[in-house]
């Protein structure tokens, strides 16, 4: 069912703000393919309240899905923002009262998502060399957030990951000499098990709202969210897929890993070791081209018609150039 | 083939176009509309980069396997032969196949991806 989001976000504005409040500046901000992001304004007598609308724009089953309801996510949300963790406000959560669909409404944080922006803007030259060991940071109240009454999340190991995405992967009937070996590399050498914590689980360059003074401001995007290996939220941070175009600074294009690792250790974290991030890392970029590759089949299929979908599928490549490096150096 | 109009340069003319109108529009679609106009980049690559890259690709995979045959039949018994475990990262020459095959699959698809260090 096709939803009217101007229209629902001005029924909203009326529940949010009270009456003679309106919606002003709705407007759809670019990137997600099966979420919708609306920035908006509350204006009424109360002033101007900045907003951001996430809604899911695309059918949704919790039980087969990777990530988790938005109803969820927001609880997620604000369970870390009780610990301490740098996240938006949730202002609220939607219903079906509001005819928006899956969706809730955060009050939005300034600064830049964009990654290019982060490791190229020289608005950011200043703070940039802090980023690293903030984001390392910023994982540790996440890591130590206990699940909210009534959420429960999937658990993810290696040797589970693994397994899965070789099945998406064997599925999609794609034969890459790279993913194999891939494969095959890392199932030899899994790191030992850990108590599984709460992981944002997309924790990359790209999800996180950086302040060009202060820097991290906000750790956004929080869909993929599972418990797990620590390391693995580390991991995705160095993935070169989220460096945009500089590899030379391994942690999120801005950064070195001895100052995430550091800034972890710092905030009370229990420490990591290198070798385990550089595990998920290879592991993160190994799933990104398996993700690229079923993006590319849910435009075959023509679940997705954007040519935003098979231009993803071209991706792959990128992850094979990166996975034959790393398998070159060795982990 | 033709050559008056290349295939190349009727995708680098729809690329151009795109480029052209792309100003105009809203946000969303100026967004796919660089998507597009990198998907015709891609093409154009691939019509004039495409076959050296496969023959480059068979050589070395013919290399490791120790016999010939065309891309897609070596590309299959690579696969199958990684996944059972007969070649592995110790195997002689099969790195340097794969990394001759990921580059030039890369400069096709992103030349301006700057890969792992």
């Amino acid at each position: 069912m096709e939803v009217d989001v101007r229209q629902g976000l001005s029924q909203l504005a009326v529940r949010l703000g009270g009456e003679g409040a309106a919606v002003a500046d709705a407007q759809r901000l670019s990137g997600g393919a099966s979420m919708e992001t609306w920035a908006f304004a509350l204006t009424g007598p109360g002033g101007r309240e900045d907003l951001i609308l996430r809604r899911r724009s695309a059918p949704f089953d919790e039980e087969t899905a990777r990530s988790v309801s938005l109803r969820t996510e927001a609880a997620l949300i604000q369970a870390t923002a009780a610990n301490g963790a740098k996240v938006p406000i949730v202002r609220h959560v939607c219903d079906d009262a509001d005819g928006l669909g899956e969706a809730y409404v955060m009050r939005r944080v300034a600064g830049e998502t964009l990654g290019k922006k982060i490791v190229s803007d020289p608005r950011f030259d200043a703070i940039r060399p802090a980023l690293a060991r903030q984001c390392g940071e910023a994982l540790v109240p996440i890591h130590r957030t206990a699940l909210p009454a009534g959420v429960s999340l999937k658990t993810a190991d290696a040797a589970a990951d693994l397994d899965r995405y070789e099945e998406v992967y064997r599925a999609t009937g794609a034969q890459r000499p790279v993913l194999e070996l891939a494969f095959q590399y890392l199932r030899k050498r899994i790191p030992e098990p850990v108590e599984p914590v709460l992981l944002h689980g997309d924790f990359r360059n790209g999800n996180i709202m950086f302040d060009p003074e202060t820097g991290v401001a906000a750790v956004l995007d929080w869909e993929l969210a599972h418990l797990g290996d620590p390391a693995e939220d580390m991991g995705w941070i160095c993935t070169n897929s989220w460096r945009f175009g500089r590899p030379d600074r391994p942690v999120g294009g801005f950064g070195d890993y001895a100052d995430l690792l550091a800034g972890y250790a710092a905030a009370g974290g229990k420490p990591i070791e290198l070798s385990r991030v550089r595990f998920w890392q290879m592991l993160g970029s190994l799933r990104w081209g398996v993700m690229c590759l079923t993006m590319y089949l849910s435009w075959a299929s023509g679940v997705e018609k954007s040519v935003e979908r098979p231009m993803i599928g071209r991706r792959v490549s990128e992850t094979e150039a990166d996975l034959v490096v790393l398998l070159e150096q060795g982990l | 083939m033709i050559t008056h109009p290349k295939t190349e340069e009727l995708a680098e003319s729809v690329a151009l176009w795109i480029e052209q109108i792309r100003p105009s529009l809203d946000p969303r679609n100026a967004f796919l509309a660089r998507v597009a106009a990198n998907a015709m980049a891609t093409i154009r690559r691939e019509l004039t980069d495409g076959p050296a890259a496969e023959a480059r690709a068979t050589t070395a995979m013919a290399g490791v396997l120790g016999h010939d045959g065309d891309f897609a039949a070596l590309n299959a018994e690579l696969c199958d032969r990684i996944r059972a475990g007969e070649l592995t990262v110790e195997t002689p020459g099969l790195l340097a196949a794969l990394r001759v095959m990921a580059m030039d699959q890369l400069a096709i698809d992103q030349p301006s991806y700057k890969h792992e260090v």
